[in-house]
C-alpha cells in the first residue's frame, strides 16, 4: 500500500500535499473522539509535502527522476548515520505521512512522553529514526499519545487524555504505543512509530487489529528514543499490512554510531522475501503461551491461525519455554530498576516542569511528585528499591540471572524451530477503566510479549482473527536478526487469509 | 612547588596544639593510616561520551551538546582515546589491565549532574593491583594502588552563598560535564601527610610523563579525596573519615595534619571517631562534618545498559605498553648514573616531565649536564617560583640557555652578568647574545682597563687597604666589589683578584 502510494506520488499521479491534507482532514474529524495525537504539526507537514511535490515536478520537467529521494529537501544536519544506516532507504517513503510516538525526539516539535514533567519540552535534535524517515521522504504529521514514559498497557496512563480503540471506542487501544496503533487502525496515517519495551508495539497492534513489529534489540537505533528501560527498549513500526511493515523496517534498521548498543549487522532487503512460500518452515508453539489465563476466544483464533500455517505446508509443533512463568517478575524488576535511573534526570533543574520547594531537595520532590503520574512513580519506587544496598543481589541481580534463563529457553527452541508462534495478548481489548485500579491485572496484558524483550529477539503481531468483534493478534517470534523470516511467515499468513470474514470488519472505517 | 607548612599548627578551630618531635604531622605514640582517591582528567580532545571539546576556561555552557547535557533520548558512545589514555595511566602505574571491564551507573541527585547519575566503573574496573614508589629516607616506599577506573566528570555549581542549602540560587556550568576522568585509589599504605604529598607529586609526574593528563590542580584536572584513620602502633585500625574538597598538594598535607591531630585528640580524650565524610575548609584550616554515616549515599550502582562491556584486545594493551615513554624513576636513575647528577637534583628535575625535557634539550646543545643541572635547579626554578609559573611555562628556549652557558664558559660574560641576562631572556624571550651586546655586558678581560679600576680602588680606599695589609683577608672582597662596580660588573673577577693581589702583596705584610 505504502509502496504504491509513494510510487504514485513519484509519478505525479498523487500529490504529497493532497495526501497530507486528506490525513489531516480525517484526523480533524476523528481524533477528537479517538485522542491519538498529542501534537499535530499540520502546517509544517503541508509545507514539506508541497516541497516534495515541487521537487518532483522539477525533476520530471528535466526528464530525470527524483533520484536519491528527497534531494535538497533534507532539512537536517546530515550527521553520519543519520539515514538510519540504510542508504538504499532514500526515497522509499517519498511523501508518505507518518505519526511518531511522543517518546521519540523530533527537533522543533514537542516531545513530552505524555508526561506533565515534559509538557512543552521541545528537543533540539531528532532521533536517528526520525532523521532516517525524513531522508527517505516521509512527512511527520504529529506526535502520538501514549502511556506516560511508555509505562502502561492501555493508553490510560497518558497524563493528558486516554486514547480510544477505533474498533470500539469504549475500549482501550492497548499500550503503551496507544496513539500510534489507534491512528494506523483508524486510517489517520499510513504508518506510525512506536516503542516496545515489554510489548508496547505488539500489544496495541493486537488490540487495534494492525501490524506491529518489535525488531531485534540493536537492530534499530535508540538514539533519540526517550529511555524507559534501556536494555529492553526498541523502536518499531505500526502499519496496516506486513508489506508496509517490511518497507518501513528497511528504512529504520541499521547501525548507528551514536548508539553503542546498535548492531553492526547488514540490513537485508526485507521486502524481497515477501511472497516466498513457507512450506517446510518449522513453527513451535510454546505451550506456556496457550494455557491458563489465555481467553478461550483468543486461543481459538490462534489455533485457527496455526491451521492456516499447516495448510501452507509449515510443520507446527508444540514446544516449551519452561522459564516463561518467571518472565513477568523479572521484567518488573529489571525495567523499573533501569527506569528509576533513566528518569532521574527529570528534576526541574534544566528543562521541563519545575515546582519550587524551598530548597533543592524540596524542588526535586515537588517537581517529581507533580510531574510524574502514579504508575511512573510506582515503578521508580520499585526500581529504586530493587537497586538499593542490601536488596540488589536478591532482586536486580537475581532477575538478571533468570533473564539469562529466559533467553536460553528461546535459544534452545530456535535450535529446533525457525519461528515460534503464540498469542500477542491473553485477551482482546478491554474496557476503559476496567483495569486502572488493579496494576497487576494491567501487567498481565503483557505476559505474552515481555519474554521477547527480555531475550532481545524480534517479534511481530499481526491480526489473526476476532473475538466478540474485537481483533486478536498473532505473535510470531524469531531468533536474533531473523526479521526477514518473521516477515516472510507473517506475509504468507496475511495473503492466505485475505478473504477471511474478520478481515472485512478490520478494513471497515478506512 | 609545594613550600609546605608541614606540621605547623593549623589555625582557628583546630586542636589546641600541634604535636611536635615526631614524623611531621603524626603525634607521638600514634600511627596514621592514609589512603588517597585521586581523580585525574584525561587530556583527550573530546569528552568521554560525546564529541564536545574539553578546553578549559571556555565561557560557561559553551562546550555542551544534547549528550553531555543529558537531554531526553541521548546515548553515550565511549571515546576510544579516553580508554587508551586510561590504559596508559594504568600501565605506567604498574597495574593489571582488565581485558573485560564494564561501565556502571552511580546514582545520586546533584544539580550539576545532568542525568543524576554518573557513568563510572564499579565492580569490574579497568585496572587493578598497581603501585608507585615515593622517596623515604635513603630508599623508597612502595604505595600500592588498588584500582584505576574510568568515569565521566560532573558539571560545576556556583552557589550564590556558601553552599547549596543556604544559597538563594546556584549557577550551573556543564562544560566540564562528561570530561573523562580516571579515579586512582591507593591502598592505605601512606603513613604521613608528607608521604601523601610525595605520592601525589609522583602520581602527577607519571601522568604528565605518559601524556595522560596535564594534572593542573588549580584547573581541577587533578583532584583528591582523603581517607584517614589513626591507631596505636601495632594496634587495631581506627575508624576512618573521608575528607573532601582538598584542592592543592599543600592542602592535602595541611588537611591530613589537621585531621590526624583531631582524631588523636578525640581518642585521647576517651571519645570515638565517627565514620563520616568531612569537608576541608581551606580558609579556616580545618575539617568539618559534611555528612555522617546515616546520611551516606546509597549509589545504587548497576551496569549501564547503554554501554556494552569494555573488551580490550591484549595485543592493543601490549602495544600501548611498548609506547610508554621513560618514566620518572627510570629517568632519575639515568641522570644519576649516566650524567653524574646528585640524586636529589635528579629527583627534582625528573619530578616534572617539562622540567626534565627542558634539561635534556639544554644538555643536547650544551653537553655539560652538571652545569645545566645547576642552572635548572637554581636560576630556572627560582624564576618559575618567583613568577608562580609551572615548568611547562619556562619562558626561555633550551638552545638559548645553552648559548648563555657557552658564553659563560668562553668568558664572554661572567656569572653575575649571566644571571642578569637570564632574567632578561625570561622577560623578553630574546637570545642571550643580543642582550649581552645591547647592554654591553661582555666580560672585560683587558688587563689595562681593569688595572686602571684596580689602581683607583686602592687609591680611593686607604683604610681598607690598611686592613688588608694587617691581615684582614675579607678586605680584599670589598676592593673586588669596588672594581666590579667601577666596571659595571663586566670585569673578569679572576683577573681582578689576581691584579689586586699583585698590587697589594700577600696579606699581613703591612
Ligand atoms: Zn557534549
Amino acid at each position: 500500500m505504502i509502496a504504491e502510494t509513494a510510487a504514485a506520488i513519484r509519478r505525479g499521479e498523487l500529490r504529497a500535499r493532497e495526501l497530507v491534507e486528506s490525513c489531516l482532514s480525517r484526523i480533524a474529524s476523528l481524533d477528537a473522539l479517538l485522542g491519538c495525537f498529542l501534537t499535530l504539526d499540520g502546517e509544517r507537514a503541508l509545507e514539506r509535502a508541497g516541497h516534495i511535490d515541487e521537487e518532483l515536478a522539477r525533476a520530471r520537467q528535466h526528464g530525470g527522476r527524483a533520484a536519491g529521494g528527497t534531494g535538497g529537501l533534507k532539512a537536517r544536519g546530515g550527521a553520519p548515520g543519520a539515514s538510519g544506516g540504510n542508504q538504499a532507504g532514500d526515497g522509499l517513503l517519498l511523501g508518505i505521512p507518518y505519526a511518531c510516538k511522543d517518546n521519540i525526539c523530533t527537533r522543533g516539535v514537542p516531545t513530552t512522553c505524555a508526561s506533565r514533567i515534559l509538557e512543552g519540552y521541545v528537543p533540539p535534535y531528532s532521533a536517528t529514526v526520525v532523521e532516517g524517515l525524513e531522508a527517505a521522504g516521509a512527512v511527520l504529521l504529529g506526535k502520538t499519545n501514549m502511556d506516560e514514559f511508555a509505562m502502561g498497557s492501555s493508553g490510560e496512563n497518558s497524563a493528558f487524555f486516554p486514547t480510544r480503540n477505533p474498533r470500539d471506542t469504549t475500549r482501550v487501544p492497548g499500550g503503551s504505543s496507544s496513539g500510534s496503533a489507534a491512528a494506523v487502525a483508524a486510517g489517520l496515517v499510513p504508518f506510525a512509530l512506536g516503542s516496545d519495551t515489554g510489548g508496547s508495539v505488539r500489544q496495541p497492534a493486537s488490540f487495534c487489529g494492525v501490524v506491529g513489529f518489535k525488531p531485534t534489540y540493536g537492530r534499530v537505533s535508540r538514539y533519540g528514543l526517550v529511555a524507559f528501560a534501556s536494555s529492553l527498549d526498541q523502536i518499531g513500526p505500526l502499519t496496516a499490512t506486513v508489506e508496509d511493515c517490511a518497507l518501513v523496517m528497511e528504512v529504520l534498521a541499521g547501525h548507528d554510531p551514536r548508539d553503542a548498543t546498535s548492531a553492526d549487522v547488514p540490513v537485508p532487503a526485507y521486502r524481497e522475501v515477501l511472497g516466498r512460500e513457507v512450506r517446510g518452515m518449522k513453527l513451535g508453539v510454546p505451550r506456556e503461551y496457550m494455557g491458563e489465563g489465555i481467553e478461550p476466544g483468543v486461543r481459538e483464533a490462534v489455533e485457527a491461525a496455526l491451521r492456516v500455517f499447516e495448510d501452507l505446508g509449515c510443520v507446527v509443533e508444540e514446544c516449551s519455554l519452561p522459564h516463561t512463568e518467571y518472565a513477568l517478575a523479572v521484567y518488573y524488576l529489571v525495567a523499573p530498576a533501569e527506569a528509576s535511573s533513566n528518569l532521574a534526570r527529570y528534576d526541574g533543574v534544566r528543562y521541563g516542569l519545575r515546582v519550587e520547594g524551598g530548597d533543592i531537595t524540596g524542588m526535586y520532590s515537588h517537581t517529581r511528585r507533580q510531574g510524574f503520574g502514579a504508575e511512573v512513580r510506582r515503578r521508580i519506587m520499585l526500581g529504586t528499591y530493587a537497586l538499593s544496598a542490601g536488596y540488589y543481589d536478591a532482586y536486580y541481580l537475581k532477575a538478571q540471572k533468570v533473564r539469562t534463563l529466559v533467553k536460553r529457553d528461546f535459544e534452545q527452541a530456535f535450535s529446533r524451530y525457525d519461528l515460534l508462534v503464540a498469542p500477542t495478548s491473553p485477551t482482546v481489548a478491554f474496557r476503559l477503566g476496567e483495569r486502572t485500579e488493579d496494576p497487576l491485572s494491567m501487567y498481565m496484558a503483557d505476559v505474552c510479549t515481555i519474554p521477547v524483550n527480555l531475550a532481545g529477539i524480534p517479534a511481530i503481531s499481526i491480526p489473526c482473527g476476532e473475538e466478540a468483534g474485537l481483533p486478536v493478534g498473532l505473535q510470531i517470534m524469531g531468533p536474533p536478526f531473523a526479521e526477514s523470516t518473521i516477515l516472510q511467515a507473517a506475509h504468507a499468513f496475511e495473503r492466505a487469509t485475505v478473504g477471511a470474514s474478520w478481515r472485512r470488519r478490520g478494513g471497515e472505517g478506512r | 612547588m609545594s613550600e609546605v607548612q608541614t606540621g605547623r599548627p593549623v589555625r582557628a578551630g583546630g586542636p589546641a596544639s600541634a604535636p611536635g618531635g615526631v614524623a611531621a604531622g603524626v603525634p607521638a605514640g600514634w600511627e596514621a593510616v592514609i589512603g588517597l582517591e585521586v581523580h585525574v582528567e584525561l587530556s583527550t580532545a573530546s569528552k568521554m561520551f560525546c564529541n564536545c571539546p574539553t578546553r578549559f576556561g571556555a565561557p560557561p555552557n559553551s562546550q555542551v551538546c544534547p549528550v553531555c547535557l543529558g537531554l531526553p533520548g541521548v546515548l553515550p558512545v565511549p571515546n576510544r582515546q579516553a580508554v587508551e589514555l586510561a590504559v596508559r595511566a594504568a600501565l605506567a602505574l604498574n597495574c593489571k589491565v582488565a581485558t573485560y571491564s564494564k561501565f556502571d551507573r552511580k546514582n545520586y541527585f546533584y544539580p550539576d549532574m545532568p542525568k543524576n547519575y554518573q557513568i563510572s566503573q564499579y565492580d569490574l574496573p579497568l585496572a587493578t593491583d598497581g603501585y608507585l614508589e615515593v622517596p623515604e629516607g635513603e630508599g623508597s616506599r612502595r604505595i600500592r594502588i588498588r584500582r584505576l577506573h574510568l568515569e565521566e566528570d560532573t558539571g560545576k555549581s556556583m552557589h550564590a552563598a556558601d553552599d547549596i542549602v543556604t544559597a538563594r540560587y546556584s549557577l550551573l556550568d556543564f562544560n566540564r560535564a562528561g570530561i573523562p576522568l580516571v579515579e586512582i585509589v591507593s591502598e592505605p599504605d601512606i603513613a604521613t601527610p608528607e608521604q601523601a604529598r610525595l605520592y601525589l607529586e609522583k602520581l602527577k609526574a607519571i601522568m604528565q610523563y605518559c601524556g595522560v593528563s596535564d594534572c593542573r590542580m588549580e584547573e581541577g584536572s587533578l583532584r583528591c579525596d582523603i581517607n584517614v584513620s589513626v591507631r596505636r602502633p601495632g594496634g587495631r585500625a581506627g575508624t576512618r573519615t573521608e575528607v573532601k574538597n582538598v584542592n592543592s598538594f599543600r592542602a592535602v598535607e595541611r588537611a591530613l595534619t589537621y585531621e590526624i591531630a583531631r582524631q588523636v585528640e578525640v581518642l585521647e580524650a576517651g571519645g570515638e571517631v565517627e565514620q563520616e565524610t568531612r569537608h576541608w575548609d581551606e580558609g579556616a584550616g580545618c575539617t568539618r562534618t559534611l555528612r555522617t554515616k546515616e546520611y551516606a549515599h546509597d549509589y545504587r550502582y548497576f551496569p549501564d545498559p547503554d554501554l556494552p562491556p569494555l573488551v580490550l584486545d591484549p595485543a592493543w594493551i601490549e602495544e600501548i605498553r611498548r609506547s610508554l615513554p621513560e618514566l620518572p624513576d627510570a629517568r632519575r636513575e639515568r641522570y644519576v648514573r649516566e650524567m653524574g647528577l646528585p640524586p636529589y637534583d635528579a629527583g627534582v628535575i625528573t619530578a616534572s616531565r617539562a622540567l626534565a625535557e627542558f634539561f635534556e634539550e639544554t644538555v643536547r646543545a650544551y653537553p655539560q649536564p652538571k652545569t645545566v643541572s645547576n642552572w635548572v635547579m637554581g636560576e630556572v626554578r627560582r624564576y618559575l617560583n618567583e613568577h608562580g609559573l609551572e615548568p611547562e611555562q619556562i619562558p626561555v628556549r633550551p638552545a638559548d640557555l645553552a648559548d648563555l652557558l657557552a658564553m659563560v664558559e668562553r668568558g664572554t660574560v661572567n656569572m653575575r652578568a649571566a644571571r642578569q641576562v637570564f632574567t632578561e631572556m625570561c622577560e623578553s624571550g630574546r637570545p642571550p647574545a643580543e642582550i649581552v651586546r645591547e647592554r654591553g655586558l661582555e666580560q672585560v678581560s683587558d688587563e689595562s682597563l681593569i688595572e686602571r679600576a684596580v689602581d683607583e680602588a686602592i687609591a680611593g680606599n686607604p683604610a681598607v687597604v690598611a686592613d688588608y695589609r694587617k691581615g684582614k683577608e675579607k678586605a680584599l672582597g670589598f676592593l673586588v666589589g669596588q672594581v666590579m662596580k667601577a666596571t659595571r660588573g663586566r670585569a673578569n673577577p679572576q683577573v681582578v683578584n689576581r691584579l689586586l693581589r699583585e698590587r697589594l702583596g700577600p696579606p699581613g705584610t703591612g
